[in-house]
C-alpha cells in the first residue's frame, strides 16, 4: 500500500511539474474551463433554487381563480359572476378581486395596481393612501408620510399618501405593487361599481378543485379557470424551460470549449510526444505513462469543476446571481432584490460533475495510450 | 523556500484539491446552517404572499404577460396585433405556458 502511495505520489509530482512546464497554455485551459463550469453551475443552481422559491411562495396562492374572457383577450368579470360561482357546491369564501397594470410615465416602470382584501391583509391602505413595494417606493424616491403621485390614464393626478412600504425581503413577489382602497382604484381606472378583474375561490374539499372547476366553467362558459396546480405547474415548466433556453444559448460556448479540450486533450504536440518516448526509453511502463496522464486530466478538470462551482455558489446565493440580472431585466425598468434561499440538489452536483469531469479525462486516454504503446524510438524522432 | 520544494508538488496539489473539496462541502454546510433563518423568511415572504392572494413572482415586469405568467392567456404576447410579434426580452426567456390536460386543466382555452 506504500509502495502504490509512493509510486502515486511521484506520479502527481511528475505531472505537476509537466503542467507547470506549459503553464500559459494549461492556465488558459483551465481558466476556460472554470469558466464554463461557473456558468453551468450558476443556471442550474440559479433555476432550481428559484423553481423551489415559487413553489413555496405560490402555495398559498387562490385554489381557483375565474377570469372572463372577451374577443380573446381577458375582460373585466361582473359582480353577479360572483353569486353564480357561490351556488356552486363546494365553492366558497368566493370574492371579486381589483387589480390591473399601469405604466407610469414618470420613470416608464410598470406597476400592478391592487385592492388587498381588508380581511386577510390588516394593513390594508384607506382612501388616499397607499402601500407600496419597495421597487415602486425606490424607483420613485417615496418614503412613508410622502406622497406617490400617480396620472391615471384618465389624465387625472392621483396623490396617494404612502402609509407603508412592503417587506424589502419579499420583493421577488411585491416590488411592483401599490396597494390602494377599492374606490381609488376604481376612481383611477375609472372602473364601474358593478365588476372586478377576476373572482377567486377556495374549495371546501381539495380533492374536489378540478370538478369544482370544471362546474364554473360549464356554469359560466365565457370564462377561463386556473387553479392553483396550474400555477405551480406553470412556474415548474417556465424554469425547466428557461434552464433550456439558458443551457442553449450557452451551447455556442460550451461547443466551443469541448472543440478546444478536446484539441488539447487528445491532440498531443510534437513536445509531448517526445517526452513519452523519453519516459519510456528511460523505463516507464506504459501503464505508468497513462495513469500520469490520467492524473493531469483529474488534475485539470477537477480542479476547474471545484473552483468553478464553488465561485458559482457564492455567485448565486450570495450575489443574486448579479451577472444574471441583465439578461432576467430586459427592458424593465423595476427589477427585484431578492436573496433566494440556498438549496443545493446533490443529484444535479453529481451530474455536472459527471458531465464536466468525465468527458476531459476520457479524452485524454486514446491518444495517450496510442503514443505510448509505440516504440520509443518512433515517438522519438 | 518555495511550499512545493517543502511537501512536493504531489503535496501542494492534494492541498488545493482539499481546499476545492473543502469549499464545496462548506456550500453543503452553508446550506444547512443559513436554512433555520431561510426557512423563516421564506415563510414571511410566502405569507404575504398568500395573504395578498398574489399568483405570480415579479421577476419580469416590462410586460403583463410576463409578469403575470399564470394570469395570461397564450396569445397575450401577440395579441396587441394580429401580426405582433413579442418584441419583449424575457418573453423569449419564459415562452409559452403549457396545456396541461386532465384533471385540474386550465379550462376554456384554446391552444
Amino acid at each position: 500500500m506504500t509502495v502504490w502511495l509512493r509510486r502515486q505520489k511521484r506520479l502527481i509530482d511528475y505531472t505537476v511539474a509537466s503542467l507547470l512546464r506549459r503553464a500559459a497554455r494549461n492556465f488558459a485551459l483551465l481558466a476556460v474551463y472554470t469558466l464554463i463550469v461557473f456558468v453551468l453551475a450558476t443556471v442550474m443552481l440559479f433555476t432550481h433554487a428559484l423553481r423551489q422559491e415559487a413553489m413555496v411562495l405560490l402555495d398559498g396562492a387562490p385554489e381557483i381563480t375565474v377570469q372572463r374572457i372577451s374577443m380573446g383577450r381577458h375582460d373585466l368579470i361582473p359582480a353577479s359572476y360572483v353569486d353564480a360561482i357561490a351556488d356552486i357546491r363546494g365553492a366558497r369564501d368566493v370574492r371579486g378581486r381589483l387589480w390591473g397594470y399601469f405604466y407610469d410615465t414618470a420613470n416608464g416602470a410598470n406597476y400592478t395596481l391592487m385592492v388587498p382584501d381588508g380581511d386577510r391583509y390588516g394593513a390594508a391602505p384607506d382612501v388616499g393612501e397607499t402601500v407600496a413595494g419597495a421597487g415602486v417606493a425606490r424607483s420613485r424616491g417615496v418614503v412613508p408620510g410622502k406622497y406617490l403621485f400617480l396620472l391615471s390614464p384618465r389624465a387625472k393626478l392621483f396623490k396617494l399618501k404612502l402609509k407603508d412600504v412592503l417587506d424589502a425581503d419579499s420583493e421577488i413577489v411585491t416590488t411592483d405593487l401599490v396597494l390602494m382602497a377599492e374606490s381609488d382604484f376604481r376612481a383611477f381606472f375609472d372602473v364601474a361599481p358593478d365588476v372586478h378583474t377576476d373572482i377567486v375561490l377556495k374549495v371546501r374539499n381539495p380533492r374536489e378543485v378540478a370538478k369544482v372547476a370544471e362546474k364554473i366553467s360549464n356554469a359560466l362558459p365565457d370564462c377561463r379557470v386556473v387553479t392553483r396546480g396550474d400555477i405551480l405547474r406553470t412556474y415548474d415548466s417556465v424554469f425547466n424551460w428557461r434552464e433550456g433556453i439558458l443551457l442553449a444559448l450557452l451551447g455556442g460556448a460550451i461547443f466551443a470549449f469541448v472543440i478546444f479540450a478536446w484539441e488539447k486533450a487528445s491532440g498531443l504536440s510534437a513536445e509531448e510526444r517526445r517526452e513519452i518516448g523519453i519516459l519510456k526509453a528511460v523505463g516507464w511502463e506504459t501503464s505508468d505513462v497513462i495513469k500520469m496522464k490520467m492524473w493531469e486530466g483529474a488534475v485539470v478538470s477537477l480542479g476547474a469543476f471545484l473552483t468553478g462551482y464553488v465561485l458559482a455558489y457564492i455567485h448565486v446565493f450570495y450575489f443574486s446571481a448579479g451577472l444574471l440580472e441583465p439578461v432576467l431585466k430586459g427592458w424593465a425598468v423595476l427589477y427585484p432584490r431578492f436573496e433566494l434561499t440556498p438549496q443545493v440538489d446533490g443529484v444535479q452536483v453529481a451530474t455536472l460533475l459527471f458531465f464536466t469531469v468525465a468527458p476531459y479525462i476520457a479524452a485524454t486516454l486514446v491518444p495517450i495510450w496510442r503514443a505510448a504503446i509505440t516504440d520509443p524510438d518512433a515517438v522519438m524522432r | 523556500m518555495a511550499m512545493s520544494d517543502t511537501i512536493g508538488k504531489a503535496g501542494a496539489a492534494g492541498v488545493l484539491f482539499a481546499l476545492g473539496v473543502a469549499g464545496v462541502a462548506w456550500t453543503a454546510l452553508d446550506v444547512r446552517l443559513r436554512a433555520d433563518e431561510a426557512a423563516i423568511r421564506q415563510g414571511e415572504r410566502a405569507r404575504l404572499a398568500r395573504v395578498l392572494e398574489l399568483t405570480d413572482l415579479a421577476l419580469f415586469t416590462e410586460a403583463r404577460y410576463t409578469r403575470h405568467v399564470s394570469q395570461s392567456d397564450l396569445h397575450s404576447a401577440f395579441q396587441d396585433h394580429p401580426m405582433s410579434l413579442d418584441h419583449f426580452p424575457s418573453g423569449s426567456l419564459i415562452g409559452a405556458r403549457r396545456i396541461h390536460p386532465g384533471a385540474g386543466s386550465i379550462i376554456g382555452e384554446q391552444p
